[in-house]
């Protein structure tokens, strides 16, 4: 079996957050497209299942938990691993985020480590 | 800072705490003891090593520790965890069916994540160790880390490090921006002040021994006086777990490497002669 570079959606309205996550996705192998709200990353998803998504809760037309209740109602829409990565910092927000389907959450403001840390729980470097 | 002085500093951590501190490992000694000389109202390095040249017990103590206290998070390095749910936990469980008694010691609990990792894991397993008494005792030179690990409270940026986040919402609260270990997951460790060169007597006996990432400071003959003492603590078929970059290859012969499970060692089977062969 091949080394299959893994495709990771960066799902953001914040072009900054966007650019930041990229770069250190791109570091950690990662092939990496980005959608600015929910509605564009669904829209994305149905052309492609990413392998993973990283996810803001607050966002325009689409707000993260409904795109992935969403998704997680889409064919092959079990399959990518998502991790939040929003300032909702609440256990109620943590909470609804898990029984929505997201497998990690990461609380911003976050870094290089975090997310690596996270993504390595998740099983994806 | 003169040679002569960094000698003197390295001697007194050498003598304290058994640290061994390389002349590499200068900008370690600048960094740690800024807040230690502002804490004594002290103006720098020169100023705090004139103080413990004079007998300073108190900045003495507080310069060890600075300088002992090493990061930690929840599940650091994944692996030892897994041992302990797959393969040690069960073993004992068989093996101790008996007494239904569980010790283990982490021997450089720090602010707390590796006993509450392990405590978390086995409030996992609860059904598994019900009626069991399990004792998790976390020990460390310094104070300041221990009052830490006590009271259990943890950044955002510290939560995030390694702990899965289904445990972070199930074992922890929010205080503010804080976050705390809840209490039946807190009440499962016990810490201690205890200074591994010091005696052990009174600590017990433990069927498994957490030590990570504290040996490598260490020169050989201490290592295996630290070693060699906690053999003296494990029964023939208990377990010690060392850091990803320490062993007990070539320090001592009184544990052996565990085939197959990486940073873990157990004591040398009678039965296997061959154990000893140089």
């Amino acid at each position: 079996m091949g080394l299959a570079v893994k495709h990771c959606l960066v799902v953001d309205d914040s072009r900054v957050v966007r650019k930041v996550a990229r770069k250190i996705l791109e570091e950690l192998k990662f092939e990496i497209s980005e959608a600015e709200d929910g509605l564009i990353a669904l829209t994305a998803c149905r052309g492609a299942m990413p392998d993973a998504i990283l996810l803001d809760w607050n966002m325009p037309n689409m707000s993260g938990i409904e795109f992935l209740r969403a998704l997680r109602q889409e064919d092959g829409g079990d399959r990518p691993v998502v991790v939040f990565c929003t300032t909702e910092n609440d256990i109620s927000f943590i909470t609804q985020a898990i029984e929505a389907g997201a497998n990690e959450y990461i609380m911003k403001p976050f870094d290089r480590e975090i997310i690596e840390a996270k993504f390595a729980e998740a099983g994806l470097v | 800072m003169t040679p002569a002085d960094f000698d003197f500093v390295a001697q007194m951590l050498k003598r304290r705490s058994g640290l061994v501190l390389s002349t590499d490992k200068l900008y370690l000694l600048e960094s740690r003891i800024g807040p230690v000389a502002r804490k004594h109202g002290l103006g720098g390095l020169d100023a705090v090593v004139a103080k413990l040249k004079a007998n300073d017990e108190a900045l003495a103590r507080d310069v060890t520790e600075a300088m002992t206290t090493n990061e930690s998070f929840f599940f650091r390095d994944k692996t030892p965890f897994d041992h302990f749910e797959k393969l040690m936990l069960p073993a004992m469980l068989k093996a101790r069916a008996a007494t239904k008694r569980l010790r283990i010691w982490c021997a450089a609990a720090s602010t707390g994540q590796e006993p509450y990792s392990l405590a978390m894991i086995l409030r996992e397993k609860s059904a598994l160790v019900k009626d069991w008494r399990v004792e998790i005792i976390g020990t460390d030179l310094s104070n300041d880390v221990l009052s830490r690990a006590k009271a259990g409270l943890y950044t955002q940026f510290e939560v995030q490090r390694g702990l899965p986040v289904q445990l972070m919402v199930k074992y922890f609260t929010k205080e503010r921006e804080q976050w705390k270990i809840k209490d039946d997951i807190r009440s499962m460790v016990q810490y201690r002040q205890m200074n591994l060169l010091d005696s052990y007597v009174g600590l017990g006996t433990f069927d498994i021994i957490y030590c990570r990432n504290v040996l490598i400071y260490f020169d050989e003959a201490t290592k295996r006086g630290i070693l060699e003492r906690m053999a003296q603590l494990l029964p023939e078929d208990g377990y010690l777990l060392l850091g990803a970059a320490e062993t007990v290859v070539g320090i001592t012969n009184v544990f052996t490497p565990l085939a197959g499970a990486q940073g873990v060692s157990v004591k040398p089977a009678k039965a296997q002669p061959k154990a000893n062969v140089a």
